[in-house]
């Protein structure tokens, strides 16, 4: 066919493998080309490269720590038999409380760079809603951020952060009123201010350039905890484990241990109120290949391709989407992808936050909660205890308000519980 | 010669009319295609509601929630198609949608589905050229056309790949959003956006549509001036959507079209 041999039809770069692409409206494809040229103008640069890593060194606090958690490790395996040590790579303590900042600071700063004057985003939990404002607020952009309105009731917290770092939150009223719903607003204010406005994703997601871009941004995450854990232990985690929405924090913390064949990698997925009910965010388990926000990837869609709502107690998770480099993962092998339900992530912020002293937030409860599991599934394969790595994404602070009323439920707004 | 090609070629502004097919039913936006065509429409576009219309503005975006929940989809739009090309053999009818569905349906299913139905091309709004090579050929391989889109925000470079790609046949018109945001924008300037048409279509060589934004018989002729045609979309939904009762929407949308049809036959004399 010559339509299809034509200049300007072949495949865009942006796969992973068959996943990825570019499904945009038209009048977005000009600010993507310009995107990924500036990815390789800017981005690649020393002088950029000195400048965001001099951020994440001084103003976010990294290296973050890998940090041992002996006392949840006899928790979950009481025998020692299975699990012999486990790691928490403590990206709750970075400035703003989760791993979002670090790719929010990368991408702020190039939207600055490429002469930007305003700043969009989407939020689900409200991570990247303040990690966004609070990069626009050090570099003087304005801010809007697409929140879905059940997000903003229960994640209040983060909504009254934004506001305070001068940033403008957009409820989102359509479809399920979750991330999936602001990431629809968010896409229609960029084409409608595709010129002035640069739309900062906050997951591995979305159209080419933006899972390269975001996954280089969070890469630093694994960077670190590799070396940590060569230097702590003497030899690399048998396993890493990570819970995933859209899987920034996820494909941050795997991509430097892909081509470490000992080590394996485990994502975990929301699986809500259980995989049987069908509320669920289990896209990598329960999804087909499909095209959501402009990638093509496991998709949570019916027959005729619509897609559908989510269901997660965690903001962040809740999502039918993923990133194009976890499915490929998945496909390859190189990962596998468990899911957690919302009892069981509750169960476990809970079994955290006695044995560590650390209040996770729900997304990362969920990579919590698989970590028995995997090192029985290890342990029995190798014939010996293992080690693994815990990507702790964020700081539960902002859960609050769900972890009393599941958590403690007799305890009044006021007091304690008994 | 296309059936497309056919209704270019007549000495005629070519009118296109959006419905969403499933709002308020499958059943009435065929009687209301059969509406549009008798008042004047020459092609229409069949909305196959989507779950998540991004390049859509609030009126669309919310009529196809609506009908979504009153069962419309491909399946409901290709019966839609059927029904109309049973009666209206000359019409022009353009499947008009977002990737996912088609892509999940199969491409080559869905595009062998089409062509059964009597649809004569596919117009897609999140498939840009580079990664609609394979829908483009399934769809050819069946005798079933693509619509490409262009925008304010397209350069040369992108005018030139959808001229090569029209080059080798298939593509029956051009598809320009004339308006930098979601359909239903006020903000369109239609003399403009159908200058723009004007020069694209003697850069590329095939018909070009101005679409986002006519809704109006002054709209309608300031953009046909230059243009080929122009396409009515968010004002038609509009109207469907206050009528209270099937005879108040029929007449609605037949008033409606009727009005654009003499904006746009009104700018081929003047």
């Amino acid at each position: 066919m010559q339509q299809s041999s034509a200049p300007g039809a072949a495949p865009v770069a942006g796969y992973f493998g068959p996943f990825g692409g570019r499904f945009v409206a038209e009048t977005l494809v000009p600010a993507l080309d310009e995107l990924a040229r500036a990815r390789e103008t800017i981005v690649a640069t020393e002088a950029f490269q000195a400048e965001w890593r001099g951020l994440l060194a001084n103003y976010v606090g990294r290296p973050t720590p890998l940090g041992e958690a002996k006392r949840l490790a006899r928790a979950i395996d009481p025998t020692g038999r299975s699990l012999a040590r486990l790691w928490l790579k403590r990206e709750d303590l970075c400035h703003t409380g989760a791993h979002k900042i670090n790719n929010a600071l990368g991408q702020v700063l190039l939207a600055k760079k490429m002469g930007k004057t305003r700043v969009i985003a989407e939020t689900g939990a409200g991570q990247h809603g303040v990690a966004t404002a609070t990069a626009c607020a050090l570099f003087g952009l304005p801010c809007e951020v697409y929140m879905g309105s059940e997000d903003v009731a229960r994640q209040a917290p983060n909504v009254g952060r934004m506001r305070l770092l001068g940033a403008k939150v957009v409820p989102v009223d359509s479809g399920s009123k979750t991330l999936k719903d602001a990431m629809n607003d968010a896409l229609r204010d960029w084409v409608t201010h595709v010129q002035s406005t640069y739309y900062c994703i906050g997951s591995a997601a979305g159209p080419h350039p933006y899972p390269e871009l975001v996954a280089e941004f969070q890469t630093v995450i694994g960077v670190e905890a590799r070396a940590q854990a060569l230097l702590a232990q003497g030899a690399l985690p048998d396993a890493v484990v990570a819970c995933i929405g859209g899987g920034s924090n996820a494909i941050g913390i795997f991509r430097p241990f892909l081509s470490d064949a000992g080590v394996a990698l485990f994502g975990v997925e929301a699986a809500g109120e259980g995989i049987a009910t069908g509320r669920h965010a289990a896209t990598l388990g329960q999804g087909r290949v499909g095209v959501l926000h402009g990638s093509k990837s496991y998709v949570l869609c019916d027959d005729g391709g619509q897609v559908l709502e989510a269901h997660s107690i965690s903001a962040g998770l809740d999502y039918p989407g993923v990133g194009p480099e976890h499915s490929w993962l998945k496909d390859n092998g190189r990962a596998s992808y468990l899911s957690a339900t919302d009892d069981e992530a509750l169960a476990a912020v809970a079994l955290v936050a006695r044995t560590e002293g650390i209040l996770v937030a729900l997304e990362t409860a969920h990579a919590f909660a698989r970590v028995g599991d995997v090192a029985r599934l290890l342990a029995a394969k190798l014939g010996r205890p293992v080690s693994v790595v815990v990507g702790l994404s964020g700081r539960g602070d902002k859960d609050l308000a769900t972890l009393l009323a599941r958590l403690l439920p007799d305890s009044s707004p006021g007091g304690g519980a008994s | 010669m296309s059936r497309i090609d056919r209704i270019f070629a007549r000495d005629a502004k070519v009118l296109v009319a959006y419905l969403c097919v499933g709002d308020p039913s499958v059943e009435e936006s065929v009687e209301l295609a059969r509406t549009c065509l008798r008042a004047g429409a020459d092609v229409l576009e069949l909305g196959v509601p989507f779950s998540d219309p991004t390049a859509d503005g609030p009126v669309i975006a919310r009529a196809s929630q609506r009908a979504i929940a009153n069962g419309g989809g491909l399946a409901a739009t290709l019966r839609a198609a059927r029904a109309i090309r049973a009666e209206a053999p000359d019409a022009g009818i353009v499947l008009f949608g977002y990737y996912n569905p088609l892509f999940v349906r199969g491409e080559a299913r869905a595009a062998a589905e089409a062509a059964e139905a009597g649809v004569d091309a596919l117009l897609v709004v999140d498939l840009p050229l580079e990664d609609g090579a394979a829908l483009r050929k399934a769809a050819f391989e069946r005798g079933v056309g693509t619509v490409p889109l262009l925008a304010p925000t397209s350069r040369a470079d992108r005018v030139a790949a959808t001229r090569q790609i029209a080059a080798g046949g298939g593509v029956p018109f051009v598809y320009y959003v004339s308006v930098t945001g979601v359909t239903g924008t006020a903000a369109l300037q239609a003399g403009e956006a159908g200058a723009r048409a004007s020069e694209l279509k003697a850069q590329i060589g095939r018909p070009v549509v101005v679409g986002f934004g006519i809704d109006s018989r002054d709209k309608a002729r300031a953009a046909a001036r230059q243009a080929d045609g122009v396409v009515v979309g968010t004002a038609l939904v509009r109207a469907i959507q206050q009528g209270p009762t099937p005879a108040a929407r029929r007449a609605a949308v037949e008033n409606l079209i009727r009005e654009l049809r003499a904006g746009a036959d009104e700018a081929r004399t003047c």
